[in-house]
């Protein structure tokens, strides 16, 4: 090899190197996408399809079985897109709840030194996540909630809650008009908790002194609502479903399509959050614990002060990406046809208009700002609870 | 003075409660009031799950008959299922090629066991016969037109054998690719990192169904009117960007454990980036994901069950078609039920396989 002082060929100039390559890069990429580009105008005035976002407030002209707001066949197509979306968020929302409240129970289930307990939770584990959520979807809605019987002969919770083939019917609450004192007393006695918090903390950082702050939180945010609603004149009455007919009138439907969404979506991310949570609690250190209740800790304390936060920063990266995957998974409801953002708009409305362009660039548009929006939190919190190493 | 000699008496043996199948049951089971309720609450949960489930499942299950007259007791009919076990496993391709099906997928688990055993020899050989070679005899064994083997139209491809083309075919493509942007992703080039960045974002950012409808309505808008691609491969398309993307970050969570020094080393004895790469970096990073490359094959094999929706006939779509047929209404739970066996036993296993890797592979960079 000669020296480095001597001249060099350029093309062997690292530099150079990089910068014939990236050119070369970009200019495949603009072929690439010249070459789609223009093949999909062509294709598109072949077929007389305009391009352009115009559908979006033409008449929709078909009906959609569940919608959180007022929908009807004379409303636009840029209104399936809002009714899809709601629908979506929806099932999300409810699925991350019940996800998380059976994915915490069997992630400590496994953890138990009950034998009996955590191998049983080993198995819901084991057995739920290795089968295909499709499947299970399609299992609850064709092979459980279709084999459900008949309005007449509905299986029923106390003549308040009815489960039949047609879905699910629960009593619905009616608020009365005084009960807005009782919801703004609810948000009262939150913030006073909060700034009651505060002075416990500063109270305790100076005189070491312990404030009960669970029971006056408690008295504050449950009991203090309560007592507002009797002397208001308790405003809540309740509408129970009634079987009229054929059929029930009354309460909250929920239809199986969504039942059967919920419970495939919340039983198959349990098992991952379950492991989760899992792996949290192992990944603390057992000199942690030992070394808290040598200092004399109580055991609800080691785990709320020394366990729980550490085990936390393991959990909660992982348990937000299931909770993305759960919210990309709900688009599977387009196979039972509950009626979602994919359903919806990248089905019935891409199949009337013919708009494959727009409409799939604005459903992945969708997930595609709700996984950065989330992520993009993540980082950031991640950056916040990393440890600091010295 | 006297000197006391003390000798230990011999220990007593430990209390019988607190050994065997006893002292077991009181440690793991009866610690405590709040134990002994959860061990019966969870021992009357299986007796109630367990005993008709087995029951229905196989004591009292119908095994043997043609058609549906041969079940005529109360539990399982899996008449039905081995009725059509023929479509389940190949779909609609013709009966007199099925064995073209078995040779392929027994030619591809052979390879793949040589390569997986220890201790067998010319792994490299085998390896890159599997790499270079296998896939052309394979397409050739799939679809035909060619040596005088008729060719079979992809849409007469389906059950289990689609599933399993699927899947492999998306890991196959996904791996280099996957390899080449997880590269580009720590690449020093800022157009090659973004243009990396943007792509695996995007394609994990969003659900696959909505990827396959965009491979089935948009791709067939941006290729010349007069090419035609084929449903099957338009799937395949969008599975292997989907997946590629995925196995990208895998690649690069094994690229970011490689200390520095391993790098800066093969610089110094002359390397150029890509013998570097190659020979150095890549090697040990591929090692240390092979356990998380297995954990996405295991998730992109369940996701092929989408397929159903773009209209493909995989294992599960030609489960869930058979249970129109008038002759066989009401056996949705045995159909169910066989699929939920097969992906779970292949599902199971390979996770197994993989924790066993994640042992065996436990090399010094983990801390």
């Amino acid at each position: 090899m000669s020296n480095s002082s001597q001249k060099q060929s350029w093309w062997n100039n690292a530099r150079y190197r990089s910068l014939f390559f990236q050119v070369l890069l970009v200019g495949m990429l603009v072929g690439f996408f010249w070459f789609i580009g223009s093949n999909t105008l062509a294709n598109l005035d072949k077929r007389g399809i305009s391009t352009g976002f115009g559908f979006l407030s033409l008449k929709a002209g078909f009906g959609i079985l569940q919608s959180l707001i007022p929908f009807s066949e004379a409303d636009s197509f840029g209104r399936t897109f809002l009714v899809g979306l709601l629908n979506t968020l929806l099932v999300s929302v409810l699925g991350i709840f019940f996800a998380t409240i059976i994915g915490f129970t069997i992630g400590v289930a496994r953890l138990s030194n009950n034998w009996l307990i955590s191998k049983l939770a080993g198995v819901y584990v084991e057995m739920f996540r290795n089968i295909p959520l499709l499947l299970q979807i399609f299992f609850w809605y064709f092979a459980v909630l279709r084999a459900l019987p008949s309005p007449k002969q509905s299986w029923k919770a106390a003549d308040l809650a009815f489960l039949n083939i047609r879905g699910m019917y629960l009593p619905r609450p009616v608020f009365g008009d005084s009960f807005s004192f009782v919801a703004w007393t609810f948000v009262l006695a939150i913030v006073a908790t909060l700034f009651i918090r505060r002075w416990a903390r500063k109270r305790q950082d100076d005189t070491g002194q312990q404030f009960n702050l669970w029971g006056t939180g408690i008295g504050l945010i449950v009991a203090l609502p309560l007592l507002v609603y009797f002397v208001v004149g308790s405003p809540l009455s309740w509408d129970i479903p009634k079987l009229q007919g054929f059929n029930f009138r009354g309460g909250v439907t929920v239809i199986p399509e969504l039942t059967a969404l919920l419970v495939a979506l919340s039983v198959y991310t349990a098992t991952f959050i379950a492991e989760a949570v899992r792996s949290g609690i192992l990944a603390v250190n057992s000199g942690q614990t030992e070394a808290a209740s040598a200092l004399g800790l109580h055991k609800n304390k080691v785990l709320k002060l020394v366990v729980i936060p550490q085990a936390m920063r393991v959990i909660i990266p992982q348990l937000t990406s299931q909770y993305l995957n759960l919210v990309k998974n709900s688009s599977l409801a387009t196979a039972i046809g509950y009626p979602d953002l994919v359903a919806v708009f990248a089905g019935t409305t891409l199949n009337q208009t013919g708009q494959a362009i727009e409409i799939i660039a604005m459903t992945m548009g969708v997930y595609l700002f709700i996984s950065l929006t989330i992520s993009g939190v993540m980082n950031w919190y991640n950056k916040k609870i990393m440890l600091v190493e010295r | 003075m006297t000197v006391h000699v003390t000798s230990p008496s011999p220990s007593l043996p430990p209390p019988s409660s607190s050994v065997g199948v006893v002292g077991w049951l009181r440690k793991n089971l009866f610690s405590s009031v709040v134990n002994s309720i959860f061990t019966l609450a969870g021992l009357y949960l299986l007796y109630t799950l367990v005993p008709p489930a087995v029951n229905w499942a196989l004591f009292q299950a119908d095994w043997i008959g043609t058609t549906r007259d041969a079940c005529t007791s109360d539990g399982a009919c899996w008449v039905f299922v081995g009725v059509r076990i023929k479509q389940f496993l190949f779909g609609f391709y013709p009966p007199s090629e099925y064995w073209r099906v078995v040779t392929a997928f027994s030619l591809i688990g052979l390879l793949v066991a040589w390569l997986l055993i220890d201790r067998t020899p010319k792994k490299s050989l085998v390896g890159a016969f599997t790499i270079f070679c296998y896939p052309v005899i394979a397409y050739f064994l799939f679809y035909g037109g060619a040596f005088g083997l008729p060719v079979v139209e992809t849409y007469k491809w389906g059950g289990l054998m689609l599933t399993l083309i699927l899947a492999t075919t998306g890991m196959f493509f996904s791996f280099p690719i996957g390899i080449v942007l997880a590269l580009g992703r720590r690449s020093s080039m800022p157009i090659a990192k973004s243009i990396s960045v943007v792509f695996i974002e995007f394609w994990r950012g969003v659900p696959l169904i909505t990827v396959l409808f965009m491979s089935s309505v948009m791709l067939p808008m941006f290729i010349p009117e007069n090419m035609q691609i084929d449903k099957l491969l338009r799937a395949m398309i969008g599975i292997i960007f989907f997946q590629s993307a995925y196995m990208a970050e895998v690649v690069r969570g094994g690229l970011q454990a490689i200390p520095r020094g391993q790098n800066e080393a093969a610089e110094a004895l002359g390397l150029s980036y890509w013998k570097s790469t190659g020979l150095i970096v890549l090697p040990q990073a591929l090692k240390l994901v092979i356990p998380g490359i297995v954990n996405t094959f295991i998730a992109l094999f369940k996701d092929t069950t989408l397929v159903l929706i773009i209209g493909l006939f995989d294992l599960l779509a030609v489960v869930q078609a058979a249970f129109a047929d008038p002759k066989w209404l009401g056996f949705s739970v045995e159909g169910y039920v066989f699929v939920a066996s097969v992906y779970w036993v292949s599902c199971f296993s390979m996770s197994r396989y993989s924790q066993h890797l994640e042992k065996k592979l436990h090399t010094g960079h983990a801390r």
